[in-house]
């Protein structure tokens, strides 16, 4: 473990976070991705998983993560509609807390509802998406996986494409890539770049073959397939035409590393062979997701130890 | 209406700014039979035998009573949130002696007895004056325009579907042919609903990194110079509620310019907060139109010293605190604001010599009185309605509860303001004082 220390109950966002608060979390997942041992930094505590939206994905990279920490995992199949309402989820947290459950990972459909709760509850909340605001855990791996690749995430240029308007990856990553010292160009259709994002120091722009030139890195975000309905993408087709990730617009950035945060809409936001092509990180970055979450979860337990 | 005292009243020694008069000096006031007697030096000379109560008014600014052209008083349907009565004790209480009710109640104002139920009820229960929109169109749906001249009849003073816009842009030109033909000026919520749907917050940097969707200004703008092109097309009087983007201060400005009988409110929120001063999720700074940008509320601000803004108006929308307490896109949009707008518009109007004190009285009292068509208010010229806001523009405090209101959802909670209304007085009685 590094000297470095963390000082928060909570993982709301990486807006709020340090350089150093978000190394200390990526030198602590270095450490429990290279030892398989079980640890028991968590043993005797009980983690509650809240999820307003379905997800197999990140769902099960916490459990997993928890579980290797000695954590006792419960969950909890909450219907959306009785997560909605801010004060009745307060209460559930509540009486979970009464029952002994000292962290809860949270996923909800709207934005900033643990920004609320955090003050309220004195377990530990980690965020695991709320609406279009923040992911930190799939940024955390995001940065671990190419900082592992890359040596230093310092001067990378790293492109987002996509759907940004929408996304909780995307702004997370931006807050982490700028604090760690990578330059960010997002890319995608007008209708789906959000108002003044040139204002968080990241380019914008709408021609993925210009952004992709002289990239380090790409991220390539999942489309929400209801968007054509919205008259937010003309087709999928024609999505894919302008902004489909492929090895032909690949090779003009030699060395570009491929992201997605899962699952893959292939034909849709990237091509099977980028997805699956020798520059793809995509498998590596589910294997570095247990990791950087082991390291959230063990920093918010000493913090727990130490402020019991 | 509040009952008119009998007899008299003095208010002494008080700075009494009328822009109506041209005054601006120290004057004494007399009341009489709930009008404006006379303004002099030292009356109480010559009604020292008289039986007058006095009020001691050194220090102070008297000013014809202040008038909110914008209040959602909440009865009947949501008497938790508000009622009459305490929606007008938070009026008197904030300096406010006349409020325009606005008729989205539940069931809204869209007929003549709802308007008899509303005034009867204020006569009984309320310390201000209390005025009243009527609906536009039945049952606020846009669809069938209501009974304008039985409404009127029934004693309205303007029509408005507010919280509403009229959308469709023929059904908007009839109600303005028909409010002009009954000498009423049809207040319009512009908004595109199009434009705006889902999103809580304005369009820019904030909501962009807290993850929420954005109203962009232009679903004000579109409908402001729509509005602006049928009032020119009907002649009729159009007032623009809650003006909050540059570009439509810009087409006011314009329009007035024109010669075009097209008024505009501002609110307090609107010239004193932007939407970087939203505080994380808090859905207290949640309202409609949103917090703007900074650009918008310099505008809103200039607007307001060179008159294209006629009034101040609060909006004042009271929600329960568990209805606030939902997710920030799920919270309803609105905030309170009878309490606070006077002492808002002394700390950041006044002070920052955005207005000075007779442009002061101008935008919260004679311009609201003149779009309103009150030829009592707005002015102390003898004759006038006994309405007076004697104003400390000396004393500090901080926005606390408990408020008069029911509700608490205001966004200037803990925030220091300088000012505020030591007396109101309605028809020559005092219904608040320090
Ligand atoms: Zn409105």
């Amino acid at each position: 473990m590094t000297a470095k220390t963390w000082d928060r109950k909570d993982l709301l966002g990486l807006q709020e976070l340090s350089a150093s608060e978000i190394e200390t979390i990526l030198d602590a997942a270095v450490i429990f991705k290279s030892s398989s041992k079980i640890s028991s930094a968590l043993s005797g505590s009980t983690a509650a998983f809240l999820f307003s939206e379905p997800s197999t994905r990140t769902r099960s990279s916490f459990e997993v993560a928890a579980r290797r920490l000695g954590a006792e995992v419960l969950g909890f199949s909450v219907a959306s509609s009785s997560l909605l309402k801010g004060e009745s989820l307060l209460d559930t947290l509540r009486n979970l807390e009464a029952m002994g459950v000292d962290y809860f990972i949270l996923r909800h459909e709207h934005s900033g509802v643990l920004e609320s709760l955090a003050p309220n509850t004195r377990a530990s909340l980690i965020n695991a998406g709320d609406g279009a605001h923040e992911h930190p855990t799939q940024a955390l791996l995001d940065l671990f996986t190419l900082r592992e690749k890359k040596k230093t995430l310092k001067g990378l240029k790293v492109v987002i494409v996509g759907d940004i308007l929408h996304s909780r990856v995307a702004r997370s990553n931006i807050h982490g890539l700028k604090k760690l010292g990578a330059r960010v160009t997002v890319c995608g259709p007008s209708a789906l770049i959000p108002g003044d994002i040139e204002k968080l120091g990241v380019a914008a722009s709408h021609d993925l073959d210009a952004a992709l030139k002289g990239a380090d890195a790409v991220n390539v975000l999942r489309l929400q397939l209801e968007r054509q309905n919205q008259n937010l993408i003309t087709s999928l087709s024609d999505y894919f035409e302008s902004y489909g990730l492929t090895p032909a617009r690949l090779a003009a950035a030699p060395g570009c590393v491929v992201l997605h945060p899962g699952p893959i809409n292939r034909g849709v936001e990237i091509s099977s062979q980028a997805a699956d092509g020798p520059n793809s990180l995509i498998l590596e970055q589910v294997k570095n997701g247990v990791a950087v979450r082991m390291a959230v979860l063990s920093l918010i337990g000493q913090w727990r130890k130490r402020n019991a | 209406m509040p009952k008119r005292g009998g007899t008299g009243l003095l208010i002494r020694g008080g700075l009494v700014i009328d822009p109506a008069q041209k005054l601006e000096a120290v004057r004494d006031i007399l009341l009489e039979d709930g009008k404006v007697k006379e303004i002099g030096v030292n009356l109480s000379a010559r009604t020292a035998l008289r039986a007058v109560q006095c009020l001691d008014a050194a220090q102070t600014w008297v000013v014809p009573g202040l008038i909110d052209m914008h209040v959602h008083l909440r009865e009947p349907g949501r008497q938790s949130d508000e009622t009459i009565a305490t929606g007008a004790l938070a009026a008197a209480r904030g300096g406010i002696t006349t409020v325009l009710a606005m008729p989205n109640t539940e069931p809204p104002v869209d007929n003549p007895s709802s308007v008899h139920f509303i005034k009867a009820k204020a006569a009984s229960e309320a310390v201000v004056n209390v005025l009243i929109a009527g609906a536009a169109t039945v049952g606020q749906k846009g669809e069938r325009l209501t009974e304008f001249s039985r409404m009127a009849s029934a004693g309205i003073s303007a029509v408005t579907d507010d919280g509403r816009p009229l959308l469709n842009s023929e059904l908007m030109r009839r109600a303005l042919e028909y409010a002009r033909d009954c000498g009423l000026p049809l207040i319009d919520h512009c908004e595109d609903e199009n434009l705006s749907a889902g999103a809580p917050v304005n369009e820019g940097l904030a909501a962009t990194v807290k993850g929420l969707r954005g109203i962009p200004w232009a679903s004000e703008t579109v409908m402001v110079l729509r509005d602006i092109a049928l009032a020119e097309l009907t002649g009729a009087h159009v007032h623009i509620a809650h003006i909050s983007a540059a570009q439509s201060v810009a087409a006011v400005r314009l329009a007035k310019k024109r010669g075009l009988p097209v008024t505009a409110e501002a609110t307090p929120h609107h010239f004193s907060l932007c939407d970087a001063d939203i505080k994380g999720y808090n859905a207290d700074f949640k309202m409609n139109p949103p917090l703007r940008g900074e650009n918008d509320q310099e505008a809103v601000l200039a607007g307001l010293a060179d008159g294209t803004i006629d009034a101040i108006a609060t909006d004042h929308a009271p929600h329960g605190p568990g209805e606030k307490a939902l997710a920030m896109a799920l919270a309803p949009f609105g905030v309170i604001g009878l309490e606070t707008s006077l002492a808002l518009a002394l700390t950041k109007l006044v002070e920052r010599k955005i207005l000075n004190r007779r442009q002061l009285v101008e935008r919260m009292s004679a311009g609201p009185a003149k779009i309103l068509g009150l030829k009592n208010k707005g002015h102390l010229k003898p004759g006038a309605d006994g309405d007076i806001t004697i104003i400390d523009p000396g004393v500090s405090w901080k926005v606390e509860a408990p408020f008069a209101s029911k509700s608490r959802n205001s966004p200037f909670i803990g925030m220091k303001l300088n000012g505020r209304a030591r007396a109101a007085i309605v028809g020559g009685r005092v219904v608040h004082a320090l």
